[in-house]
């Protein structure tokens, strides 16, 4: 019994240098040289000023932006304190919140039902995309507040639309952080 | 439902079907002590491993040694991670200074990451520093796993070894499973999600300057209403593949953030996400064809796999088709499938994944002993939660845990044989060993300890307005479901949760550390004697009343004996919750 205590003593101590140490360390190291940008959250810089990564999402609710999802991460887009809403199906505060959404939503569109993705909240809180669905359904606003054709902005969300990953995997999606940067450039450039 | 999402939940099968063979003789080779190709590497590591540790590699174990070792072994790395925990302010790489865990919170924390539960009652960028998280959580998810491993070897040691006193070593079958399986695995997979953007990296939090600064009204406890500008975002960072990896491979399943795989620094791509939920089927699927050989009745391991594979597709069937459905609740909204939305319960789930990846993630999850997460199951439709709560009340069978979900199937064959015995009045054979009555008493006293865990605490849980209730988040019968599933997460050492229950009070941090150790050791102990009463046998040659194990007829005979025994035991629990908050939601009702 004593034997096999210190024995348990020892194999932790040396398994976690091999495991706990030496292997994220080893890790870190190939990571860092091999996928350098991506190993360190694919940060965006404008004029030297960190302002997000691209596939963490940020809240938009200025009518000349394309609107994020809901958040439920800390504040809203908290990503230091990720989460859902963990609402349950049946929840009220879940139906009271959609309503509310759909209320600010609906006069952009009177006679369209607005895309379910774009008043849920997210299971992270930080979803970075909106649905192609989504994002169409924002265009005439958009494009009317910034002065642009509808035509400009269709066209800046297709070249935003990713496609399936592989042609089969996971759904079509807009990366919303991207988007409104790019729309930021194009109305600059008029 | 769409053809898509069908052809995703196939691909995503096929692909574990193809890898199980090769990986499972991979297996046996490894634990009969055969040439492996990584040898070159590994047995120099080993041998060093058992030189400064002081193990005898060719000492053989009795299965009360072995169990002995195991406890042993588990409860010194408990107690190492309970004390860094309380110790991390004063220890290096926390860059964020975040504080000690207080102590109800790092024992829960120890217990759940010891049992390969991965329970967390915590939100893990605001608690647990760099070095907390590699030296004791993902050092746990190797090792959680590793001994579950050793423990599946063990007992397949026990069908197949005859007139045998012992099973085997655990420190060699615990360092041969980290060394030979885990550790290349995680190297090549963990580089491969960096690829697809998991972070891996020692930065403190970067703050980002937010493109649209916000205004954020918050109402205080006191009712009061406060307004704010908020202009920077706080990125958490982190070593998150290193950990990512071992936490899917090990079926472990504790995220490096709170949002677990739902997180895009966590699980950042379609392709990752379909590495990840391989990467929680490999090694259960694995293991039975390592079964079929080391008993060298290889018909049988697949045998066991088609059962497995069975109930893994009703249970995505159902949970696809529930939660593609619109909730009846919401109004003026679009909740179609259509070509440029997922459409269906999008609440608590990632537009990258939509539904087709939501429901299969939460299938496989709760399929396995995992428990990660890439959508919120406490907002999943109720028959759509109903799989992830039913599927861990099976008993994590269906593949299951790495080791733990072969050791608890085999304990359902045992029965299965024994019912088998019974119908045709037979004596009941296991691949030429008789199963008398101390198997089959062991036998129950792993099936009826789980329920007792489970049923018992959430009763207590319920009755306590206090201390139980005033955690909810849900109304209704959605509230007795959060309960229920915290317990049955928590005994059946899956980890993932209805995460609007608040479980980090004493009551539950408590509550919940007890029913993981039931959970892990209390029901190893009779799995080991059965393995050990097994080794001791005489092989009686197969005569006509034998009843076949590698048969269709087999398979269908197990899976009925799991749904029996799972549904006699849980379906009155299931009935008050996620079955009325169907009927209830169909009629109109909220809460």
């Amino acid at each position: 019994m004593r034997r096999n205590l210190i024995t348990a003593l020892l194999y932790t101590v040396v398994t976690t240098v091999i495991f706990g140490l030496v292997y994220p360390f080893v890790v870190t190291g190939l990571a860092q040289v091999l996928f350098h940008d991506k190993a360190n959250g694919q940060l965006i810089e404008q004029n030297g000023q960190l302002i997000g990564s691209r596939i963490i999402g940020q809240p938009f609710t200025a009518a000349g932006y394309f609107r994020s999802r809901p958040s439920a991460a800390g504040n809203g887009y908290d990503a230091s304190n990720s989460g859902g809403s963990n609402y349950a199906p049946t929840s009220k505060k879940l139906i009271d919140r959609v309503a509310g959404d759909v209320a600010g939503l609906q006069p952009e569109h009177p006679n369209t039902t607005i895309p379910i993705d774009l008043v849920t909240a997210s299971a992270s809180g930080l979803d970075p995309d909106i649905s192609p669905a989504a994002a169409e359904f924002q265009v005439e606003r958009v494009a009317h507040e910034r002065h642009l054709s509808e035509d400009a902005v269709r066209k800046l969300v297709s070249q935003h639309t990713e496609g399936r990953q592989l042609g089969f995997l996971g759904e079509p999606r807009v990366n919303v952080l991207l988007l409104n940067l790019d729309l930021d450039r194009l109305t600059a450039s008029k | 439902m769409t053809a898509n999402g069908w052809f995703q939940i196939c691909f995503f099968f096929a692909l574990v079907l193809i890898c199980a063979k090769p990986l499972g003789l991979y297996m046996a080779r490894v634990f009969e002590r055969e040439r492996t190709f990584a040898d070159v590497v590994f047995r120099p590591i080993e041998r060093l491993i058992y030189r400064l540790t002081g193990v005898d590699e060719t000492h053989e174990m009795r299965w009360t040694e072995y169990a002995v070792v195991m406890l042993l072994f588990s409860l010194v790395t408990l107690l190492a991670t309970y004390a860094i925990e309380r110790l991390q302010h004063a220890l290096p790489l926390n860059p964020q200074h975040l504080a000690n865990v207080a102590p109800d919170l790092a024992l829960n924390t120890a217990v759940s990451f010891t049992t390969n539960t991965n329970w967390q009652s915590y939100t893990p960028e605001a608690t647990m520093s760099y070095l907390t998280q590699m030296l004791t959580l993902a050092y746990h998810n190797f090792f959680s796993a590793a001994v579950g491993i050793a423990l599946a070897v063990a007992l397949i040691r026990g069908i197949s070894r005859r007139e045998s006193k012992t099973l085997g070593n655990f420190w060699v079958d615990t360092t041969r499973a980290s060394l030979w399986v885990l550790l290349p695995g995680c190297l090549i997979y963990a580089l491969l999600l960096v690829s697809q953007g998991v972070v891996q990296n020692f930065r403190p939090y970067d703050q980002a300057k937010l493109v649209q600064a916000q205004t954020v009204t918050t109402t205080g406890t006191d009712g009061k209403t406060t307004t704010q500008t908020v202009t920077t975002q706080s990125i958490a960072q982190g070593p998150a593949a290193s950990q990512e990896a071992i936490k899917m491979l090990g079926t472990n399943g504790g995220g490096f953030f709170n949002a677990n795989s739902a997180h895009p620094f966590e699980n950042p791509t379609p392709l990752s996400n379909l590495m990840e939920m391989f990467s929680i089927f490999l090694i259960p699927a694995a293991l039975t064809v390592t079964l079929g050989r080391m008993t060298k009745a290889p018909k049988h391991g697949w045998a066991v796999f088609a059962a497995m594979a069975v109930l893994f597709f009703v249970g995505v069937a159902v949970a696809y088709y529930a939660e593609a459905q619109p909730n009846p609740l919401l109004h003026s909204v679009n909740q179609h499938v259509t070509a440029t939305q997922a459409g269906g319960n999008m609440e608590g789930k990632e537009v990258r994944f939509g539904i087709a990846n939501s429901a299969l993630f939460a299938t496989v999850t709760t399929d396995a002993s995992c428990g990660a997460v890439n959508s919120m199951h406490d907002s999943f439709m109720p028959l759509g939660g109903l799989v992830p709560l039913v599927n861990i009340m099976l008993g994590e069978v269906i593949f299951g845990g790495v080791g733990a979900g072969l050791y608890g199937m085999l304990i359902f064959v045992v029965l299965a044989v024994f019912i088998a015995g019974l119908m045709v009045g037979r004596t009941p054979e296991y691949l030429g060993k008789k199963i008398e009555s101390y198997d089959v008493k062991m036998a129950m006293l792993y099936v009826l300890i789980f329920p007792l865990s489970i049923l018992g605490f959430s009763a207590v849980s319920l009755m306590m307005p206090q201390l139980g209730l005033s955690s909810l988040a849900n109304g209704g019968p959605h509230g007795l479901s959060e309960i229920l599933y915290a317990y049955t997460s928590a005994t059946g050492n899956n980890g993932s949760a209805f995460m609007g229950l608040n479980a980090n009070t004493h009551w539950y941090n408590l509550s919940l550390s007890a029913a993981m150790l039931v959970g892990r050791f209390l029901m190893i102990v009779p799995m080991l004697a059965i393995a050990g009463n097994l080794a001791g046998k005489k092989l009686v040659p197969p005569s006509q009343g034998t009843f076949p194990v590698h048969t269709p007829l087999f398979t269908v005979l197990l899976v009925g004996v799991i749904l029996i025994v799972g549904a006699l035991t849980f379906f009155p629990a299931l009935s008050l919750g996620p079955i009325l908050e169907h009927l209830l939601m169909h009629a109109g009702t909220s809460f």
